[in-house]
C-alpha cells in the first residue's frame, strides 16, 4: 500500500533528558533524518523532565504537573508534539488523557500551572516520531530517500513496551508493526521477532539486575536465533540496556548475545546514505563497522 | 503491623485505587491470573499481581507490603492491556509504591531509593541528570556496586556520553511554584 505524502511538516519536539547526554545519538540522528525528510522539529523552549516512570512512585500529581508543563509549552507553539522516547511518550500521553477524563485532576493541575504563570487547555496531541514517519510522512516519501542498498541487512525491530502499551490505538499492543513497515521501506530484511514489544527491564537493570539481565538477555538471544544481524530500537533506555551489558546478560541467559544495536533513526540515516557523523554512529557501544563495511569515526 | 491498623490502611488504600481513572474496575477482578501470567518479572516476585488483588480484597494489605513484589513491576503495561476486566493494574502498582513511600513501609530498598533519587534530581534541576542520579543511588544502596559500573562509565565517557555537570532549566522557580501548588492537594 502506498501512502501519499501529504503531511504537516512542523511538529513541536520534546527530546527528553536522556537524549541530552547518554543517548544524544538518538537526538542527533532524529534531527538529521527529520531534516532529510523536510520535517521541521521545533524543540520546546526550556522543557523539563516528563517525570518518566520513576517519579510516579513518589507523587502522581507532581509527576503529572511535570508533564503538563511540557504540554503547556507545546500548546504555545502548535498542537502536535513529537517525542522519540517511549517513556516520555507514555507519560505525556497519559497526563493528557487523565487530564481530559478527570475534571478534578485537570483543575488541580491547571491551578498548579497557573501558580507558575502557565496554563494548558488540553489541545496538544502527543505523538511518537516513529508513528509520525509511518503515518504522516509515509512510504513513498521514505522510499524515495533511500540511497544505499540495504538488502543485506537483517533487522530485528524492537519497539519496547511503552510504544504500543498502554496506548494501543496506533499499533498492536503485543505485535507492533510500525517499525517493521518502516524498515521494509528502507529495503532491509525484517526478521520475524515475536519479542518486539516485550520489556527490556527498564530501570530494573539497575535496581534489580538479576531480573533486568534475564529480560534484556532474552531479547538479544532471540534476535540472534532468528538470524538478525542487528537490533533496531525506538527507546533510549532500551538502547542502553541492549547495547551496554551484552556480556553480563549473555551469561544470565546462557547464550551469546553479541549483536549490534542501533536506533531506528540511525538505521534510516544509513539507508539514506547519510555520513556516520550526522547519525553519531561512533556513540554506539556495539560496533556497526562489520555491517557498514567501513570505519566509523567521530 | 497490627492487623486492625492494616485493615484500616487497606480500606483507605482501596479508596485511593477506586479514585484512579478506571480504578473502580478492581472490584470486577475475576482472579483469572492473566496479569500474573503476562508479567515479565512475576518469576522474581514472591507472588504476582493476581494474588495482590486477592490480598487487597481480603483486607490483607500487610501481606502485600511484606512481600518482594511491588517494586519489581517494570511498568510495561502487559497486564493492563490484557486484563479482561479492564483493571489499570500498572496504575495500581504505582499506587502501592506510593503508599509504601508515603508511609515509609518499603521493604525493597533499591526500587524506592531509585525513585526518591530520581524525584530529588528532577526537583533540583528540572531535568534528570543520569550521572547525578546514579551517584546518589549507589551511595545510598551499595557503593561497592558503583565500582562495577566504572568500566561502563569509561566506555560512555570516552564517547562523550556522560554529563558530568547537570544543567538547571531556566524556569526552575516557576516549576517549583507549580510543584508547591499541587502538593497542597493531597497524597496522590
Amino acid at each position: 500500500m502506498i501512502t501519499t505524502a501529504s503531511h504537516a511538516c512542523r511538529y513541536g519536539y520534546y527530546p527528553g533528558c536522556s537524549l541530552m547526554a547518554t543517548n544524544r545519538a538518538y537526538d542527533i540522528s532524529t534531527r538529521s533524518v527529520a531534516r532529510e525528510l523536510e520535517i521541521e522539529l521545533v524543540e520546546l523552549d526550556d522543557w523539563n523532565c516528563c517525570g518518566a516512570t520513576a517519579y510516579l512512585p513518589v507523587r502522581e500529581k507532581r509527576a503529572f504537573v511535570l508533564s503538563a508543563r511540557n504540554l503547556a509549552l507545546a500548546e504555545q507553539n502548535g498542537r502536535e508534539l513529537a517525542t522519540v522516547c517511549n517513556a516520555c511518550y507514555v507519560v505525556l500521553r497519559k497526563t493528557n488523557k487523565y487530564m481530559a477524563e478527570d475534571a478534578h485532576l485537570r483543575d488541580d493541575i491547571r491551578q498548579a500551572l497557573q501558580a507558575g504563570g502557565m496554563d494548558y487547555s488540553g489541545s496538544v496531541r502527543v505523538r511518537h516520531f516513529l508513528e509520525i514517519l509511518v503515518n504522516d510522512v509515509g512510504e513513498a516519501s521514505i522510499r524515495s530517500r533511500v540511497q544505499r542498498n540495504m538488502s543485506g541487512w537483517k533487522v530485528a525491530c524492537y519497539c519496547g513496551c511503552q510504544l504500543s502499551r498502554p496506548f494501543d490505538d496506533l499499533d498492536h499492543p503485543e505485535y507492533p508493526r510500525l517499525m517493521e513497515r518502516l524498515v521494509e521501506w528502507l529495503g532491509a530484511a525484517v526478521v520475524p521477532f515475536p519479542l518486539a514489544a516485550k520489556c527490556c527491564g527498564g530501570m530494573a537493570m539497575t535496581t534489580h539486575p538479576e531480573t533486568g539481565q534475564v529480560l534484556t538477555g532474552k531479547i538479544l538471544k532471540v534476535a540472534g536465533q532468528r538470524g538478525a544481524g542487528c537490533v533496531a530500537t525506538a527507546c533510549p533506555l532500551c538502547q542502553i540496556n541492549l547495547e551496554a551489558y551484552q556480556d553480563k546478560v549473555g551469561r544470565a541467559v546462557g547464550a551469546r548475545c553479541a549483536i549490534p544495536v542501533l536506533y531506528f533513526t540511525q538505521l534510516m540515516g544509513i539507508a539514506f546514505g547519510m555520513p556516520p557523523v550526522e547519525l553519531a554512529l561512533s556513540d554506539n557501544l556495539t560496533s556497526l563497522e562489520p555491517l557498514l563495511g567501513e570505519k566509523v569515526t567521530s | 503491623m497490627p492487623t486492625a491498623l492494616a485493615k484500616e490502611l487497606c480500606d483507605e488504600f482501596l479508596d485511593d485505587v477506586y479514585a484512579l481513572p478506571h480504578g473502580e474496575k478492581l472490584k470486577q477482578c475475576l482472579q483469572c491470573g492473566t496479569c500474573s501470567a503476562s508479567c515479565p518479572s512475576s518469576a522474581a516476585m514472591e507472588f504476582g499481581p493476581r494474588e495482590i488483588i486477592a490480598s487487597l480484597r481480603a483486607g490483607m494489605l500487610d501481606r502485600v507490603l511484606n512481600a518482594q513484589t511491588v517494586w519489581l513491576c517494570v511498568s510495561c503495561y502487559s497486564c493492563t492491556v490484557r486484563c479482561p476486566a479492564g483493571i489499570p493494574l500498572t496504575d495500581v502498582m504505582y499506587e502501592l509504591k506510593r503508599l509504601e513511600v508515603d508511609k515509609g513501609l518499603a521493604k525493597d530498598a533499591t526500587g524506592e531509593t531509585m525513585a526518591h533519587a530520581f524525584a530529588e534530581t528532577v526537583d533540583r534541576y528540572g531535568r534528570n541528570a543520569e550521572t547525578t542520579l546514579l551517584r546518589k543511588y549507589f551511595l545510598r544502596t551499595n557503593p561497592l556496586h558503583a565500582l562495577a559500573q566504572i568500566p561502563l562509565a569509561i566506555r560512555l565517557f570516552v564517547r562523550g556520553r556522560l554529563e558530568i555537570f547537570p544543567r538547571k532549566i531556566k524556569g526552575l522557580d516557576s516549576l517549583h511554584k507549580m510543584l508547591a501548588a499541587i502538593e497542597e492537594n493531597g497524597r496522590r
